[in-house]
């Protein structure tokens, strides 16, 4: 799986798969090969910040920069596995615990109040001052039953997050 | 890629509303008391991310497809392989002698009358139209171009533009066979550069230059002046601003639809069963695709000159830009995007960006005053 070749070998497909555990079909995998060629322009193995922001739809997310320092650097199989939360064969808990690796900027396992707020912020911007983003986030974090200075970790998300129905799927287009 | 800059305040004025556009039928107006669950759940926005990320309309505009390779069994690939010997030892040597016995004569006719007939204007004017309409007529055989024309021919009116979507540069010379227009293009270095400098020149061209944001307003004043003038030729705007893949229509800038005179829409679709004309300016210089033209077997296309329209009362120049793009792409069968084709060059506003979120930031508002 060079970064000069653009085909991918069945073995190439299957080592992928299994790295995703097995979220997407090979049929999706050889589609998101093509579409990660399409993206990496000046084909050196991964998808840079430029590349990826070249795409108007990426760029006017608000979370698209956060998203990016995610992305960065990724290869092809690391970019699967990325996107495989987002595949209809995900579990709930996957995709919980994707969102939670999205706020936990440092990865420590923890997400603290100022790493919600930043995330808060993204969503926002300039239509909510500074001020009051962290009376809302205090009072609904009180009302759930935690302290501004609490430490969340995954099962917490789980527990907050679960039973609504999250609905996080992205359909690959398959030729 | 050098550096990209975010577009000017200025690109904006020329876009419609996206959000009317973009999906954003998951995300619905979220009711009842905010809670924590609420602010943590990112996903529609990551949703939305990762669906760019996976498949986006603006690229796929952009994207040559080239046809399936039907050569790979034991019997077609030594009929392809005859083609091949076909098209570049037979039909290229012969197609470049039609097209140096064309500049021979186009070359030797077009600088005596420029020059002797300079007193003379409004024959000498006829004339060159008539040697440009031959020029182009070589080249379109030098590809062995089977265009059909459908619907009346461009007259000479003033107060009329043409507007047409763009493929390729060959558009221009596409059209150019039938009618003499007066075109405006980003201006190109090479030989292109040389014969947009002296030939199109004399046609009455207008160049602008794409990075230069204030061009356009040097520019708004030559298409102005240029349609008052009755005697100047008929001016063809291609307004997407760049070439797209032949499959979408991206947005059409409204430079052309606020001179306050007729739009007549040209729409034109190619066969890609010989060629794919899709000029990728990415991918390949002018020259390269040119070549690769003259090596197939034929570029096919059909051009349909359209009923005139008009800014009807109460519409916005934006919306008279919509509704023209809507009729060339419903005559060409190209879908349409909602994406401004600059984008190729520069990133969106930040203002997309913060609609969505003020419209969240509101939300969030509303919903903490619920009880």
């Amino acid at each position: 799986m060079g970064n000069t070749s653009s085909m991918l070998t069945q073995y190439d497909i299957e080592e992928v798969q299994e790295h995703c555990n097995h979220t997407f079909s090979q049929q999706e995998i050889v589609s998101l090969y093509q579409r990660f060629c399409q993206l990496d322009r000046n084909g050196c193995g991964f998808i840079s910040a430029d590349e990826f922001m070249s795409v108007p739809e990426f760029a006017v997310n608000p979370l698209s920069q956060r998203l990016l320092r995610m992305l960065d650097g990724l290869n092809f199989k690391e970019f699967v596995a990325f996107l495989s939360a987002f595949s209809s064969r995900a579990s709930l808990q996957q995709k919980m615990e994707f969102i939670f690796t999205v706020y936990d900027s440092d990865g420590n396992g923890k997400v603290t109040f100022n790493e919600m707020l930043d995330i808060l912020r993204d969503l926002t911007g300039q239509f909510i001052s500074e001020q009051q983003r962290e009376k809302v986030l205090t009072q609904v974090l009180e009302e759930a039953g935690y302290a501004k200075d609490s430490l969340l970790v995954q099962a917490d998300f789980i527990k907050i997050l679960g039973n609504s129905g999250l609905k996080m799927e992205v359909e690959v287009p398959v030729d | 890629m050098s550096k990209l800059n975010t577009s000017s305040s200025e690109l904006d004025l020329d876009r419609p509303n996206i959000e009317d556009y973009l999906p954003s039928g998951s995300i619905q107006e979220p009711r009842g008391k905010l809670r924590l669950r609420d602010l943590l759940d990112i996903s529609p926005t990551l949703t939305e991310a990762a669906g760019a990320i996976v498949d986006d309309s603006f690229t796929r505009c952009f994207k040559s497809n080239p046809p399936e390779p039907w050569n790979w069994n034991v019997y077609l690939f030594p009929l392809w392989c005859l083609g091949v010997v076909v098209r570049y030892g037979f039909l290229f040597p012969l197609r470049v002698l039609v097209l140096t016995i064309g500049w021979i004569i186009f070359l030797s006719c077009y600088f005596p009358v420029h020059t002797l007939l300079k007193g003379n204007d409004k024959l000498r004017k006829k004339l060159e139209r008539g040697l440009v309409e031959l020029i182009c007529s070589f080249f379109v055989a030098s590809w062995t171009g089977v265009i059909k024309y459908h619907g009346p021919q461009p007259s000479m009116r003033p107060r009329q533009v043409f507007v047409a979507n763009h493929t390729s540069m060959i558009d221009f010379i596409v059209l150019e066979q039938m009618t003499a227009f007066a075109v405006i293009m980003q201006k190109h270095p090479g030989w292109v550069g040389l014969l947009q400098s002296t030939i199109l020149e004399s046609l009455g061209c207008i160049w602008f230059n794409r990075s230069e944001s204030k061009d356009r307003g040097i520019v708004a004043r030559k298409l102005r002046e240029h349609v008052e003038g009755a005697d100047n030729n008929p001016l063809l705007i291609f307004p997407e601003g760049t070439c797209v893949n032949n499959h979408y229509t991206v947005m059409f800038k409204k430079g052309a639809f606020e001179l306050g005179c007729t739009v007549c829409p040209i729409a034109i679709k190619y066969n890609k069963i010989f060629v794919d004309a899709f000029w990728n300016s990415r991918k390949q210089s002018f020259t390269t695709h040119l070549l690769q033209l003259m090596t197939s077997w034929a570029v096919v296309c059909d051009v349909w000159y359209l009923e005139p329209q008009n800014l009807k009362p109460g519409e916005t120049p934006i919306e008279f830009a919509e509704r023209v793009r809507d009729i060339i792409s419903v005559r060409a069968g190209l879908k349409k995007v909602p994406w401004d084709g600059y984008l190729k060059y520069s990133r969106p506003s930040p203002k997309h960006r913060e609609r969505k979120q003020q419209r969240f930031a509101e939300s969030v508002l509303r919903r903490l005053e619920e009880k």
